[in-house]
């Protein structure tokens, strides 16, 4: 692979000299490829992503058994979609009603179910939102644009190795005629970690 | 290959902010998937150093946590790994 980009490259800082070098002796050793990487990372960019789990999210709404199933065990209902991969087990989705909203946060790194959401964004990660989410939650949403009715219990969910969380958000009313793949598009990523209410 | 302008976004965000991030993800799920390690062995470790130091930026802490897996698993001796990045060149 050529450095195609830039006649003039820019200094590199520490870290990505770090990574540069990691590169070179994993590829030396045989462990890993250059081509292996590329191929993950493009499947991040368009493979794998919301759309995923939206669509999990729009099957559990027009299928009611498919949302049992959901509810009872996360990761075999997503693998009945053909979704699944690293940090993909595990999965627990929770489910909004009209007197409960459920978010999600990891407070210990960033655990997050890849395989239905992609990867997290960077204020997933940040650790303002790890720690204030657990301790003042309806405060943080309201700050993010996301108004919970004070007659609404908040469930703050902690994800870790053990169990990753998806929000299963409420169908929204007047939707009974849209179909399964137009309500898909209508689910977003954080309507999934439960920072939007649709 | 993609270039710089196909950077995954999702949502209108990034997915990563700069190119070597990509990379130390997908030397992640390499190492792991290579040795037949169970991803808990890397994300042990990127928990750790997180709280090593919890304002560092994400995948800075990533980078911590795959070279210390490079080490603990052989693949490369304590020190090796910042003696190389000291003689990358751009």
């Amino acid at each position: 692979m050529t450095d195609d980009h830039g006649h003039h490259p820019a200094p590199l800082t520490d870290v990505e000299r770090r990574a540069r070098a990691l590169e070179e002796l994993l590829t030396e050793k045989g462990i890993v490829s250059p081509e292996f990487i590329d191929q993950v990372v493009e499947a991040y960019a368009q493979d794998i992503g919301p759309m995923n789990g939206a669509k999990v999210v729009a099957r559990a709404w027009v299928d009611p058994e498919y949302k049992r199933r959901l509810l009872a065990d996360g990761t075999a209902a997503i693998a009945e979609l053909g979704i699944g991969g690293p940090e993909g087990d595990h999965i627990v989705a929770v489910e909004n009603t009209p007197d409960v909203h459920n978010v999600v946060v990891c407070t210990l790194c960033s655990c997050y179910p890849w395989p239905v959401l992609g990867l997290p964004p960077t204020w997933y990660k940040s650790p303002p939102y790890r720690s204030r989410m657990v301790r003042e939650p309806r405060t943080v949403l309201a700050e993010m644009g996301c108004d919970v009715p004070d007659d609404v219990e908040i469930r703050v969910w902690d994800s870790s190795a053990e169990m990753r969380y998806l929000v299963l958000p409420a169908r929204p009313p007047g939707t009974d005629a849209v179909s399964e793949e137009d309500l898909a598009a209508t689910v977003t990523r954080d309507a999934m970690i439960g920072v939007a209410r649709p | 290959m993609a270039g710089e302008a196909a950077l995954p976004r999702q949502n209108g965000e990034l997915v990563f902010d700069a190119p070597w991030q990509g990379r130390v993800l997908g030397m992640a799920l390499a190492v792991v998937r290579e040795r037949g390690l169970d991803w808990d062995e890397f994300r042990h470790r990127l928990i750790a150093a997180i709280e090593a130091d919890p304002t560092r930026p994400y995948y800075e802490s990533w980078t911590a946590a795959l070279t210390d897996l490079v080490v603990d698993l052989g693949v490369a001796r304590a020190g090796e790994v910042d003696a190389r990045a000291s003689r990358v060149e751009p």
